[in-house]
């Protein structure tokens, strides 16, 4: 009887090296069918964080659902490969009217969309009427963000007026778009993912405008979720929500440089362990939001972490206190503390200890690569001495401050929100608060806390969309209603910065509007009205035998250049 | 017998109708509402109370709890807000890979589990019989989570034997037919594919299957220990019965009747319980999508997933009890 | 009887029904005298004890114990990303990401374990033995509602139910306690009715009764004392389940906000992020929590044994 037990613990003991030899044999063989050299072809699989919210980029606002975007679709102006600057896309060149309301676009020719249908003059104003003539649940923030925040309302919002006038195709490839209103986010913002052109006999077929919705959620069209149809280098093939797998092969009509990948496949794996454990066994071949503690781990097994250049800004957010029922702590409404705050953080412990390698103190809320950023604004340096006696002239010793971090979630300008929560929570302890910590998930409770004005201070950040002081410090500071800020930021009054920051949107001439945006930079970093932390250089890593993947500071990666050799 | 089902399906519609009306309670009581997570935080107060209006939000709470019911009962629960699919369809998409999950959990934990405890209570005293009594109590105090880490370390990372996420390997072009990739693979005779899924099942389900296990190890040890101990066998042995026969009809047969009903119980609490395995090794079934909805506070979801589990787990359970009563004629019911 | 979790009621009910045999079969001073001679000679309950006993201690005087300020980022300069300092003079297991004593936050982190453990347990036990004592007391409707009531907590699995009410509750230590405690109830309740509803038939009782004695007197004064034998070994269990439970939802980012307050549910969490440079982080806590955990199981099942009249042999 003992014998026999024996016998059936060998036996799976046999079994179980059997499942062994054989998982290395199909190692092996997968291995082997991706190898030759220098070849074009195969699939390249790339791990995401979270799944895309849909697949119509005119309804995304988040990096995951453009990641996918940005390879099936393009616009009129598309991103410089690896930089922030607008360069034509699927418009060869443009003209702009001396008034700046008028844009003339010259569009590229014998350019087909991935179901065959022409690229036209008629399709590009097709779906900038489509935009402007979004009804009922298209209208939610939550749907059609971008537009909202480059055109503001829609053809059926009078109280909101929209600065977009009007599209006419001239004829086939000329498309000209008028606007009511001089604005610099315009053309660079046509390089956004929400404004690619899409094919207007899918959308059609597809009732892609359908926004539907029940308790719960919007519910959007056949089109967002099965059929997207562009002009870009990847046409889509299929996605496996069970799995969070998109894949999307290669468009074989591309009117440019075709891609070189026969196949991409954009999985789900939201775990950042998870996500370098399966590079190193090699069943993805990259991924995004590499943490900085593993870039050396990761070189060291052969992978190549690509690091992209700054153009984010992580700040200390603080509450004007001016938003009704937000029980924000009314110390906060005098300069004094807000700058005793700004004097507590010690910056350079931060970019140093906390954010990789390349990540910049910030001075200001931009970048120093965007056009505006000023090198004379007032700095705020590390001096906890200043911090205590700037508190004890306010008579705020001891303030009791409720500081808000999020959860769950890496941003590229804040890779770690815990270590950061808790290095600058020491720094204000240090230097005489009292800190009352609220952890939140990142979307939507996080989100929807801070932007309603709940916090003293808050945790939070931008990775700019393109090459714009405004969509910086224009998002956050600009007036949002009654000469107050947005809520975020405690609704604070500054008539002095909502003017500078209105009147430079509306400058024509860039040297003019350089020099407004930075007269801008410097009314904020005298007012304060939160604390401008680092730039941080966010990374992606693709496995040792990839080439060809351009990291882009805008995180707008595209796939069509990537090769995999052996 | 059928009377005997037939009233315990009965039994179960109170316990439903609470759980609906705890989880009804509980999502409505969430801060911001459904109207706000659907909207987005930059919606007006005239968006969100047009939307109220739209979907009957600003109706009183029990004609919403009638509505919710209603539709409940034709097991529709709604749309995820994550995904915007209707949570049923989602649920049903993802309850095959659980299942794989929890048979080979199983499988792992009774094929490892009877044995190992037989071996231990025969040789009681022995080595073998402490080492299984500490390990059985080990097994219990490991965090699932840290198991499944280093699991994945030793085995996908370090090794390379096997797999360490997902459910098939992602360039496999695999047919897809009742979403057992196992089953499906199988089916369609494409070896290959069936034998990726269980490649990809085999550290999941280690790591799952160890409470399990270790219970099982317990439970069998203990109740082989009690039954040698029984008069029936004393008077087997006196008898001069083989002892082979012995251990067999009368030893194994009696100790395995509280065994089956722990493996029951377990394997109902797998079911639900693979929220961390399943998001550790990115397994796409249900564990890992509960998880993402408590981050993203998709309720509908939420609701959904843990009515239709709980109505998983009552029904295994009501299985147990009856396979229970075959096998053990003392609780056939009256 | 409802299909509910049957199974596991009846795993609970026996427990409850032993208890009942021990209490009719003979005193309770005999009954602990010879717990506590079983006890002694158990190796297994002498680990256990010895587990906790070291674990208590540590939690209470982990202000002397501690060489240093868990919360003081001594080396924070130092540290960059891709490097902890490990190991050296003056800190015996190194630093964590914000360059603080990992050893003292440890030693700090036990306390924090406890409360989070002890905390947890009483709430489960004061409002399970309530809803127990009121079934298993009045009967009836009373009875039938209050269980129905336990079946439908029961038929929700315990992570379900924890991670639903810290969703619920906001992210902060309370509701890590709550929604732990909640998941023990039914345990509880279940324990306690089936055990009140053996001793209701016992001789004692019925002749309590017909000695005209108030039946809050016959419940307070014999048949509760009589049932906390099964109540102590199952709560010895439940620390451990507890202190792994907690582990699970700090790891699921439900546990405490403030993250400056050692934890070590919340250390092992915040580790993952430095498992490719400094394992160690999240080895040692993990190690503090399964030998915790191992800790209260052994003693809770060397107390199950010795109570037990089954293995009294």
């Amino acid at each position: 009887m003992t014998r026999r037990h024996t016998r059936a613990l060998a036996a799976s003991a046999a079994a179980l090296v059997a499942v062994t030899l054989s998982a290395c044999a199909s190692s092996d063989r997968d291995s082997g069918e991706e190898g030759g050299e220098e070849q074009t072809g195969g699939t390249f699989v790339f791990g995401a964080t979270g799944d895309p919210a849909m697949l119509d980029p005119a309804f995304g606002s988040d990096g995951e659902t453009f990641r996918v975007s940005r390879q099936i679709f393009e616009g009129l102006l598309g991103n410089e490969l690896g930089g922030t600057d607008p360069v034509p896309e699927l418009a060869e060149d443009w003209e702009v009217s001396e008034d700046g309301l008028e844009y003339t676009f010259n569009l590229q020719q014998d350019v087909k969309f991935h179901d065959g249908t022409d690229f036209n003059a008629e399709a590009v104003c097709f779906n900038f009427d489509r935009w402007y003539n979004f009804e009922g649940l298209a209208q939610s923030p939550s749907a059609s963000y971008y537009y909202q925040a480059v055109f503001g309302g829609f053809a059926s919002t009078p109280d909101t007026p929209s600065i977009y006038e009007s599209c006419e195709a001239t004829d086939e490839n000329t498309a000209v778009i008028r606007l009511t209103q001089v604005t610099s986010k315009f053309p660079a913002a046509l390089a956004l993912p929400a404004f690619s052109i899409q094919s207007p006999e899918a959308l059609q077929q597809y009732n892609a405008d359908e926004v539907s919705g029940s308790e719960d959620a919007l519910t959007y069209s056949e089109y967002a979720l099965e059929h997207p149809v562009g002009t870009g280098p990847f046409k889509f093939e299929s996605w496996d929500r069970g799995n969070g797998e998109v894949t999307i092969v290669r468009n074989e009509d591309y009117w440019g440089e075709p891609a070189k990948l026969d196949e991409v496949i954009i999985r789900t794996i939201s775990d950042g362990n998870t996500r370098r454990q399966e590079l190193e066994a090699g069943s993805i071949d990259g991924y995004d939001f590499v943490s900085p503690a593993d870039y050396e781990t990761l070189q060291d097994t052969g992978a190549q972490v690509l690091v992209r250049d700054p153009f984010n800004i992580l700040y200390l957010g603080m509450n004007g206190g001016n938003v009704p029922d937000s029980g924000a702590n009314p110390a906060l409404q005098d300069p004094r503390v807000r700058q005793a705050i700004a004097h507590a953080i010690d910056r350079e412990t931060i970019v140093n200890s906390l954010l990789p390698e390349g990540a910049e103190q910030a001075t200001q809320f931009m970048p120093p690569t965007v056009d505006g950023w000023a090198d004379d604004v007032t700095t705020y340096e590390y001096d906890p001495e200043r911090s205590k006696a700037l508190l004890a002239e306010a008579g705020a010793t001891g303030t009791t401050l409720r500081f808000f971090y999020p959860t769950d979630v890496s941003r590229p300008y804040l890779p770690d929100p815990a270590a950061m929560f808790q290095v600058i929570s020491q720094n204000l302890t240090d230097a005489g608060f009292t800190i009352q910590p609220t952890a939140l998930p990142w979307n939507p409770d996080y989100l929807n806390a801070v932007q309603a004005g709940q916090a003293d201070i808050h945790l939070l950040g931008w990775t700019g969309d393109y090459n714009d002081a405004y969509n910086f410090i224009g998002t956050f500071f600009a007036e949002a209603s009654n000469n107050q800020a947005s809520a975020e930021f405690g609704a604070f009054s500054a008539p002095e910065i909502f003017a500078a920051l209105d009147e430079a949107d509306r400058e024509p001439d860039a040297a003019n509007r350089t020099e407004m945006y930075q007269e801008a930079n410097r009314l904020i970093m005298d007012y304060l009205p939160g604390v401008p932390i680092s730039h941080s250089p966010p990374a992606l890593v693709v496995a040792e035998n990839v080439q060809g993947l351009e990291p882009s500071p805008l995180t707008a990666e595209v796939f069509s250049t990537v090769s995999i050799s052996d | 017998m059928a009377r005997f089902i037939a009233r315990r399906l009965l039994q179960l519609i109170p316990i439903l109708l609470g759980l609906s009306v705890l989880l009804f309670a509980w999502l409505r009581a969430l801060p911001g509402g459904p109207a706000q997570a659907a909207l987005g935080e930059r919606a007006t107060p005239e968006a969100i109370a047009q939307y109220n209006e739209l979907f009957g939000l600003d109706e009183p709470l029990i004609v919403q709890y009638l509505r919710f019911l209603g539709r409940a009962g034709r097991l529709d629960f709604g749309t995820s807000a994550r995904t915007g699919r209707p949570v049923t369809t989602e649920f049903l998409e993802r309850m095959p890979g659980t299942i794989e999950l929890t048979i080979f959990a199983m499988i792992f934990a009774i094929g490892v589990g009877i044995p190992l405890g037989y071996l231990a209570a025969r040789r009681h005293g022995s080595w073998l019989d402490s080492a299984s009594v500490i390990g059985s109590l080990l097994g219990v105090a490991i965090p699932v989570f840290f198991l499944a880490y280093l699991l994945r370390l030793a085995f996908a990372v370090e090794l390379g034997w096997l797999p360490g996420s997902g459910r098939q390997d992602v360039r496999m072009d695999a047919t897809r037919i009742t979403n057992f990739y196992v089953l499906d693979g199988l089916l369609t005779r494409e070896w290959d594919a069936a034998w990726d899924a269980v490649l990809h099942l085999i550290l999941p389900a280690i790591a799952l299957g160890t409470i399990p296990l270790a219970i099982i190890v317990r439970i069998t040890r203990a109740s082989v220990l009690d039954v040698v101990n029984e008069d029936y066998v004393r008077t087997a042995n006196a008898k001069g019965l083989a002892r082979d026969t012995v251990r067999r009809r009368h030893i194994l047969r009696n100790a395995l009747l509280p065994v089956s009903t722990t493996i029951g119980l377990q394997t109902g609490l797998l079911l639900s319980g693979a929220v961390l395995t399943e998001t550790v090794f990115s397994f796409g079934g249900v564990g890992s999508a509960l998880y993402d909805a408590i981050f993203a506070r998709d309720y509908a979801l939420l609701q959904g997933f843990v009515l239709m589990l709980a109505i998983m787990y009552v029904l295994v359970n009501l299985l147990v009890d009856i396979s229970y009563g075959f096998l053990d004629p003392r609780v056939r019911v009256r | 009887m409802t299909a509910l979790g049957d199974v596991r009621r009846r795993r609970i009910d026996e427990l409850a029904a032993r208890a009942g045999q021990v209490s009719e079969g003979e005193g309770g001073v005999s009954l602990t005298k010879s717990a506590v001679r079983r006890l002694r000679r158990d190796p297994v309950a002498i680990i256990g004890a010895v587990i906790v006993v070291v674990f208590l201690v540590v939690a209470a005087f982990a202000p002397f114990l501690a060489p240093r300020d868990p919360l003081a980022q001594t080396l924070l300069s130092e540290i960059r990303p891709g490097f902890i300092p490990g190991s050296q003079e003056g800190f015996p297991l190194g630093v964590d990401n914000l360059g603080r004593d990992l050893l003292s936050r440890l030693i700090w982190g036990s306390r924090q374990s406890l409360l989070i453990g002890v905390v947890a347990t009483v709430l489960g036990v004061i409002v399970g033995m309530a809803l127990g004592v009121l079934a298993g007391a009045f009967g009836g409707w009373v009875d039938s509602v209050v269980m129905r009531f336990v079946d439908i907590v029961l038929s929700i699995p315990s992570l379900l139910m924890a991670i639903s009410i810290s969703v619920l509750l906001g992210q902060n230590q309370y509701a890590l306690m709550i929604a732990i405690a909640v998941t023990q109830v039914p345990i509880f309740a279940r324990l306690l009715r089936g055990s009140m509803l053996g001793q209701r038939r016992s001789d004692y009782a019925v002749a309590a009764q017909a000695l005209g004695i108030r039946k809050s007197r016959i419940v307070f004064g014999h048949v509760l004392p009589n049932s906390l034998s099964p109540v102590i070994v199952q709560a010895t269990l439940s620390l451990a389940t507890a202190i792994i439970e907690a582990a699970a939802l700090s790891f699921l980012g439900l546990g405490d906000p403030d993250l400056a307050r050692p934890e070590w549910g919340a250390m092992l969490a915040s580790a993952q992020g430095f498992l490719s440079i400094r394992p160690e982080l999240a080895v040692y806590p993990a190690l503090c929590i399964i030998i915790v955990a191992l800790g209260f199981t052994l003693l809770g099942e060397a107390l199950r044994e010795a109570l037990d009249p089954k293995f009294r042999r």
